[in-house]
């Protein structure tokens, strides 16, 4: 640990930079990229969810206006796959992605072509006259069908199973067999997915003289891609640029690696040109990942007191026609995190993902998470009811306590992989979420009518971990005019990054905000070795190098300094931008820059932090259309070290609100065809401004994360984690009288209207 | 073809194809690029731009309706020296992250405000209803339109200046 200077801006409600030019509309995103002989690319996609691809000939398109090139399988060659970055392992290498169909196409969305034309329109209108002819295959529509195998998508697989997770600890089976109480439910919760805002979009340009391709639009994970990348076409990665611009929010979806990102360098290099390609809404919806897509038989055992002892439970995840990247991540994370923040000394979870011809999946936000906090907190929520006890008192009684942490989850085999929750007080936030919801008041509502609407209120405890893995590099520059430069690898979705990056520069090298310059992220040419913004992790970790980065200048300062005044470097005080000697004289940095001082900071941490909080919300219920309305949403989270509380706040209340989309509206519905029913913005369904007026959050930082020296914690996904069972506890609460029992999300009126009519019908 | 519009007060003349938006036209042929597509079909509201005053879908208006119209786009609303009080109001309270829906809601809001400066918590709401946003959860964007109503009021409000 540094030993820490008071700080001004670390904690400080710091108005972002960032805002100053997307307020004025002059963020520079992919598509604003000035350009003057750009070539648009657009892409001809699969319409049929399962077939054999039987003619494709582009003949008449590339005779089509302003068309420069077709690509198809055959002008690529040997067609690439796309390789798994995240929990790789040899049993779902059958099951990865060609970068475009040649022979055979698993979804509808699937790239079979790209044409390239002078303008994007053109380029689209090219797209008809490419023969095509695939000749349909039984489609595999769901898990049941999966799971049979009697259609198999993969020739080179003998099942539609991509791998089986287990997560394992103590001895489940025993504790059921001792245990006073036991319950088994099913759960489902439905394919939904990011949807941010900014579609994605690549603009790739190929130098002939010197081999060099420079990308921009990257995002996420800018260096593992250009590995990727380089190894697909054969380029040397130092010569392959990837440039980070503004991005239209990412929330896990954006910058994994697509098969576009292959297709337009390629195509690039192709025609020898720039290329552009920017994705519709109507692509987007079909081609990025989707996500969250689980089903789970979950059994729990307690003894008669509440005590939980075990958990027992088998998922199955739909993650559509491929395995992506990252695809196995939230359903494994439905294995590890399943007992959440609860003592629970035994558990036997098994997680099976299915191959369907459906769009692949990948992570959204706290994937995993959301799904496994919904599973557990409505089985606690029935648990406590089927014993008696107060469910605040049941939840309480088997939270994690504070003496043993650090604290171990399930072990997640095959893969051999344990998490540790690394430090907290899970109470404290319970009991502050109480309070500052007023439960005491609000829970005499529990089941009231009032003007027809039935009232409910839920509470629930999460663990959102985060912020480790690879190592993120950090570069600060004094400039030979005293400002101060810092160069990450840490990547930029739209979460504020260059002003965290600042206060925490700001702070560490005791200079006024204003020294900083500038401060760049994400781009390749940075910094050596940066990976990304994924699991919460920017802040965390591109905080801590900058933090290493920032002691090495120091460093260097003290030494210039001391050698003009001919003292010892320990004699030297270093305050706000001036250096002081012992006689009291002063330099400014300016003067001590020369031609510039550069330093390298780098932080490697592979354990996770786990900040952790509570949510409470009060609902009604309208019985007659199954109408739920959200009147108060209260979410308290201790992340340990606070950079800034207003892009915390915001990343808090943004999450909740798109979790309440999950909760109550979002749904990517798929008929038995494999086709997308749900395919643009008017028929997937997201909050808009008039949904939830009122959701407050509280931040706390007592407990600081021992494993970074900023003691900071990831924080951008938690918000998200508990809502669906929230949400879903809130709506029982309601509907008590009636014994409704909500088990599968969304909470759509048309399915709390018929959960409410079962009940009635006494069906259920 | 041809079309001459106003565009943040200065004259435009462009050449178009019929089927060319309004929204591609500011962005591509005049580089607006402040006017962002998110949907284009007229659902998230971030191209709204001013027509006449008017909030308007920019990718659901064709360039050539413009003709002869006075078109204002969030460049318009916004100067180099400062913030408008409604910019400074999204800034402080952080009713923006990625900035991608910010166009379109400080155009929305520009024109409601501009109408209707005591528009209160609901009316903003509704009105907000058709712009989406995927990072904030709103809450920031209708306190910040909340604050800034004081700008709007008892003149004909120019938040450019
Ligand atoms: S881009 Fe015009 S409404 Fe979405
Ligand atoms: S700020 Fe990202 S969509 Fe609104």
């Amino acid at each position: 640990m540094t030993s820490r200077r008071t700080n001004t801006y670390i904690g400080a409600a710091i108005e972002r930079f960032e805002d100053l030019r997307f307020l004025r509309g002059r963020g520079i995103y992919v598509d604003d990229v000035p350009h003057a002989t750009t070539l648009h690319a657009a892409i001809l996609r699969s319409s049929v969810a399962h077939g054999l691809i039987r003619v494709l000939d582009a003949t008449e398109a590339r005779r089509r206006p302003g068309v420069v090139a077709v690509i198809t399988a055959a002008e690529i060659g040997p067609v690439p796959v796309i390789p798994i970055r995240l929990a790789a392992w040899p049993s779902l290498e059958p099951f990865v992605q060609p970068v475009i169909a040649a022979d055979r196409v698993r979804f509808v969305g699937e790239p079979i072509a790209v044409v390239v034309a002078d303008t994007a329109a053109r380029a689209e209108d090219a797209l008809e006259a490419i023969a095509l002819e695939i000749e349909p295959l039984p489609v595999v529509a769901d898990r049941d069908a999966s799971a049979a195998g009697a259609i198999l998508l993969f020739p080179g697989a003998a099942s539609n199973r991509a791998i089986t997770y287990e997560g394992r600890k103590g001895d489940a089976a025993a504790a059921f067999r001792s245990a006073d109480y036991t319950r088994r439910e099913h759960f489902s919760v439905q394919r939904h997915t990011a949807i941010h805002m900014e579609p994605r979009g690549i603009m790739a340009e190929w130098d002939r003289i010197w081999g060099r391709l420079t990308i921009w639009g990257a995002s996420k994970v800018p260096y593992p891609n250009r590995k990727i990348l380089a190894g697909q076409i054969g380029v040397d990665p130092a010569l392959i640029d990837m440039i980070e611009n503004d991005a239209g929010g990412g929330f896990g979806v954006r910058g994994e690696f697509y098969p576009e990102d292959f297709l337009i360098p390629f195509a690039a290099r192709h025609v020898g040109r720039a290329v552009k390609w920017i994705e519709d809404r109507r692509e987007h919806l079909i081609a990025a990942n989707h996500a969250r897509e689980v089903e789970c038989t979950l059994e729990i055992a307690c003894r008669r007191d509440g005590r939980i002892l075990a958990f027992r439970g088998h998922a199955r995840a739909d993650l559509g026609a491929y395995v992506r990247t990252n695809g196995v991540m939230g359903p494994r994370n439905v294995a590890q995190i399943l007992s959440g923040p609860y003592d629970v000394a035994n558990i036997e979870m098994d997680v099976e993902l299915l191959l369907t011809n459906k769009t692949p999946a990948g992570t959204y936000r706290a994937p995993g998470r959301f799904e496994a906090d919904f599973f557990r907190e409505r089985l606690i929520e029935m648990a406590a009811r089927d014993l008696g006890i107060d469910r605040i008192a049941f939840r309480r009684m088997n939270l994690v306590p504070t003496t043993a942490m650090p604290y171990a989850l399930a072990t997640i085999n095959p893969l051999e992989s344990t998490t540790h929750c690394d430090s907290g007080d899970f109470r404290q936030t319970l009991d502050r979420c109480l309070a500052e919801f007023d439960w005491a008041t609000k829970s005499r509502l529990s089941g009231a009518d009032r003007e027809g609407r039935r009232h409910g209120v839920a509470v629930s405890c999460y663990i959102e971990g985060g912020a480790s893995g690879p190592r993120e590099d950090a570069r600060l520059i004094l400039e030979p005019d005293g400002t101060l430069s810092v160069h990450v690898g840490s990547s930029s979705v739209g979460q504020g990054v260059e002003t965290i990056f600042a206060q925490i520069a700001a702070d560490a090298l005791g200079v006024p905000i204003e020294r900083l310059r500038s401060v760049r992220h994400g781009s390749t040419g940075l910094v050596t070795e940066g990976f990304g913004a994924y699991s919460s992790r920017s802040t965390v970790m591109g905080g801590s190098a900058v933090l290493d980065a920032a002691a090495k200048l120091e460093a260097q300062i003290r030494a210039r300094a001391a050698a003009r005044f001919g003292c010892a470097p320990d004699a030297v005080l270093l305050r706000d931008g001036t250096a002081i000697g012992p006689d009291l004289a002063a330099i400014d940095y300016a003067a001590l820059a020369g031609d510039g001082l550069v330093a390298d900071g780098t932080f490697l941490n592979e354990r996770r932090t786990h900040s952790y909080g509570a949510h409470a919300a009060h609902v009604s219920v309208d019985p007659r259309t199954g109408h739920v309305a959200v009147h108060d949403y209260v979410a308290v989270e201790d992340v340990g070290r606070i950079i800034n509380p207003e892009t915390l706040h915001g990343q808090t209340v943004g999450a909740i609100v798109q979790g309440l989309g999950g909760a109550l509206l979002e749904h990517l519905v798929y008929d038995g065809e494999g086709q997308l029913l749900t395919g643009s913005l008017a028929d997937y369904l997201m909050p808009t401004a008039s949904d939830f007026p009122v959701i407050r959050g509280v931040a706390l930082e007592e407990h600081p994360s021992p494993v970074n020296p900023l003691g900071a914690k990831g924080a951008g996904e938690g918000g998200i984690i508990p809502v669906g069972g929230v949400i879903a506890n809130a709506v029982a609460d309601a509907l008590a009288a009636e014994g409704v029992q909500p088990t599968a999300l969304p909470l759509s009126p048309p399915r709390v209207w018929a959960l409410v009519e079962a009940a009635r019908n006494g069906r259920k | 073809m041809t079309v001459r519009f106003d565009v943040n007060g200065r004259r435009a003349e462009v050449a178009v194809e019929p089927r060319t938006s309004l929204a591609d036209c500011l962005r591509h042929h005049l580089g607006l690029t402040g006017t962002h597509l998110a949907c284009e079909h007229g659902v998230c509201g971030a191209c709204t731009v001013l027509v006449d005053g008017e909030a308007v879908r920019s990718c659901l208006m064709l360039a050539v309706q413009a003709e002869g119209r006075s078109v204002v786009t969030v460049e318009g609303l916004s100067n180099d020296a400062a913030l408008s009080p409604l910019q400074a109001a999204f800034r402080r309270h952080h009713a923006l992250q990625c900035g991608f829906c910010t166009p379109g809601m400080i155009t929305t809001a520009h024109a409601l405000l501009t109408e209707e400066p005591d528009a209160d918590a609901d009316r903003i709401r509704e009105v907000l209803s058709g712009n989406l946003c995927r990072c904030t959860g709103y809450v920031g964007i209708v306190e910040a339109v909340l604050e800034a109503r004081a700008a709007y009021r008892g003149h004909k409000a120019d938040a450019a200046s």
